[in-house]
């Protein structure tokens, strides 16, 4: 076990994995800025404008402003959580790039650190996009929401690290359904996105706060899109960071079981 | 001169399986040395050691000086490294590979620049600059791979069965490119499975199998030294063998024929005719192939 928590050696090279991934989305940028975009309006439509005739309000608020933040943090989450899984697996495997990248002066800790944050950057550049469209609904406070920019970073960065582990543990492509079902959609719906978590039983509410990471990114995120600050915010911010530090570190021990041999 | 990669009892083992068994060689600056061997003999596997990206199990190994443990960072700047499988990047063209690959060896701009336009022009793929990896052919392909591992002007090539594949012409190309190399002092270490193409590079190599080194030396003379000057290869019967043993000579059957090495072929095929019945009988010079393959045995290993 302690294998898995050897410390990285991550120098600021990781950064020229990061720039080689930011090239080529740069290079297919028209596919890359138009579904960001019109994602969060078929949501907003069909479920805070639809949906949200039917509810009214919630916790004091109109259902579609309720929604909104909870709509910005599943867009955090699927987009580090797609691109560390699928996207690195194909880089990994299919396009070898890694294996190319290794023959150079980079390690395997910095290539798989530059994906990491490569996926925390995808969630940066979605949360951006969705937090437009919110704006521009009226939706939500500005421009203290703005601080949902670099808070994004920090979520995307627990769940890429978050989906390495998978990556690094995934016989071939097709299991990589396994976390998506089992986790990412389970946790889309119980992480008090579509309604306030509030409404479960406490039991339940106890178990999500402690192992479901978006229900305290949602927490956050729509404390910051409201305006409304408590101090258990400081509790969720914690828990990000520790196990952000933790998933961190056991992914790059993954993959260094998986790739160097 | 002086010595830039030394084993010494380098030992690599996957579980159980020892894939490189404690062997002992030394590369020095600016020649070709070869690895030869069947496959799962151990090269790639010992090449993967010298690139630092496969940690060793046991025994000694530096590269230019440096441990492969400690300094894998350091050695690896000065590394160029033409893999068994291309892993060129899909996602651009043959100029962004170059400039992008550049980057992870921290070469400034400017100076990518100035040698990726000289890297084109020497693997000829000037014209090539704009297209995209999956459009080029297997021979450009492996062009690119090649003024890839050139880019940050290595003090060490390593050619994993840099020709495998390829078209004759392209072939060649390759070889005149790394004689050239050679020339300008680059030290190179090549593994491959075209005995024409180490007994045209290498200065020096050694064929291994089942993970150990059978023999090292100059190709000329373990052709020399293993098998004589030439072949005489007869078609083989009862008859002929009775003969042979008779006559106690060396030989080995392969097929239909038998392999007879000598240094005086001529002389022995008269002798031969007149000693017992010949039918189809041919004289030719003896290869790195015939060591090879008399060294490793014929059977299949795969």
């Amino acid at each position: 076990m302690s294998s898995y928590l050897k410390l990285p050696k991550v120098g600021n090279w990781a950064w020229k994995v990061w720039m080689r991934n930011w090239d080529v989305f740069i290079k297919t940028y028209k596919v890359n800025f138009i579904l960001p975009f019109l994602e969060p309006i078929l949501y907003l439509i069909a479920l805070g404008f639809g949906l949200g005739g039917f509810v009214g309000s919630v916790e004091g608020i109109p259902y579609a402003a309720f929604l909104a933040p909870g709509l910005i943090s599943i867009s955090v989450m699927n987009s580090a959580f797609f691109e560390c899984t699928y996207g690195s697996y194909v880089r990994m495997y299919y396009q070898k790039i890694f294996d190319a990248m290794i023959a150079t002066p980079l390690n395997l800790d910095e290539i798989i650190a530059g994906e990491i944050f490569w996926g925390a950057t995808k969630s940066l550049i979605n949360a951006t996009f969705m937090l437009i469209v919110v704006i521009a609904f009226g939706l939500i406070s500005f421009p203290i929401s703005l601080i949902i920019i670099p808070f994004s970073f920090i979520a995307g960065f627990l769940f890429s690290a978050l989906a390495i582990c998978f990556t690094a543990i995934s016989p071939n492509i097709n299991a990589l359904n396994y976390p998506v079902f089992l986790l990412i959609t389970p946790m889309l719906l119980f992480s008090g996105t579509f309604f306030p978590l509030s409404t479960l039983p406490l039991p339940i509410r106890y178990a999500s706060f402690a192992t479901l990471p978006l229900v305290h990114v949602v927490e956050i995120s729509r404390a910051i899109a409201l305006g409304r600050w408590s101090d258990l915010l400081f509790l969720n911010l914690i828990w990000i960071i520790i196990v952000s530090f933790l998933l961190f570190v056991i992914s790059i021990n993954l993959m260094k079981r998986r790739l160097i041999v | 001169m002086s010595v830039v990669v030394s084993a010494e009892n380098l030992t690599k083992k996957y579980g159980d399986l020892v894939a490189v068994n404690g062997i002992n060689f030394s590369v020095k600056q600016g020649e070709c040395f070869g690895l030869l061997g069947p496959n799962g003999a151990g090269k790639t596997t010992t090449i993967k050691m010298i690139q630092c990206v496969s940690p060793k199990t046991s025994g000694k190994l530096e590269v230019l000086g440096m441990d492969v443990d400690l300094y894998s960072k350091e050695i690896k700047k000065f590394l160029g490294v033409v893999p068994q499988e291309n892993n060129l990047d899909p996602d651009f063209t043959v100029y962004e590979n170059l400039m992008i690959y550049s980057r992870y060896f921290s070469i400034s701009k400017n100076k990518a620049k100035e040698r990726v336009e000289r890297l084109l022009k020497f693997m000829q793929l000037e014209e090539k600059r704009d297209v995209m990896i999956e459009r080029l052919s297997g021979g450009m392909k492996r062009r690119l791979i090649i003024a890839r591992a050139l880019l940050n002007e290595p003090k060490i090539l390593i050619l994993d069965e840099p020709t495998v594949g390829l078209d004759p012409q392209t072939r060649h190309l390759i070889w005149d490119k790394i004689k050239s190399l050679k020339k300008e002092g680059v030290t190179i270490i090549l593994t491959t499975h075209y005995m024409e193409e180490a007994a045209k590079l290498c200065d020096r190599l050694v064929i291994m199998d089942y993970g150990r080194i059978l023999v090292e030396g100059k190709p000329d003379n373990l052709v020399k030294e293993r098998i004589g000057n030439s072949i005489l290869e007869v078609e083989a019967n009862s008859e002929i063998l009775l003969c042979l043993q008779r006559m106690r000579l060396e030989f080995e059957v392969v097929g239909d024929m038998i392999h007879i090495f000598t240094d005086r072929p001529y002389d022995l095929m008269f002798t031969l005719m007149n000693q017992c019945r010949l039918n189809r009988t041919a004289v030719r010079s003896a290869t790195l192939e015939d060591v090879f393959l008399r060294l490793t045995g014929r059977v299949l290993r795969e």
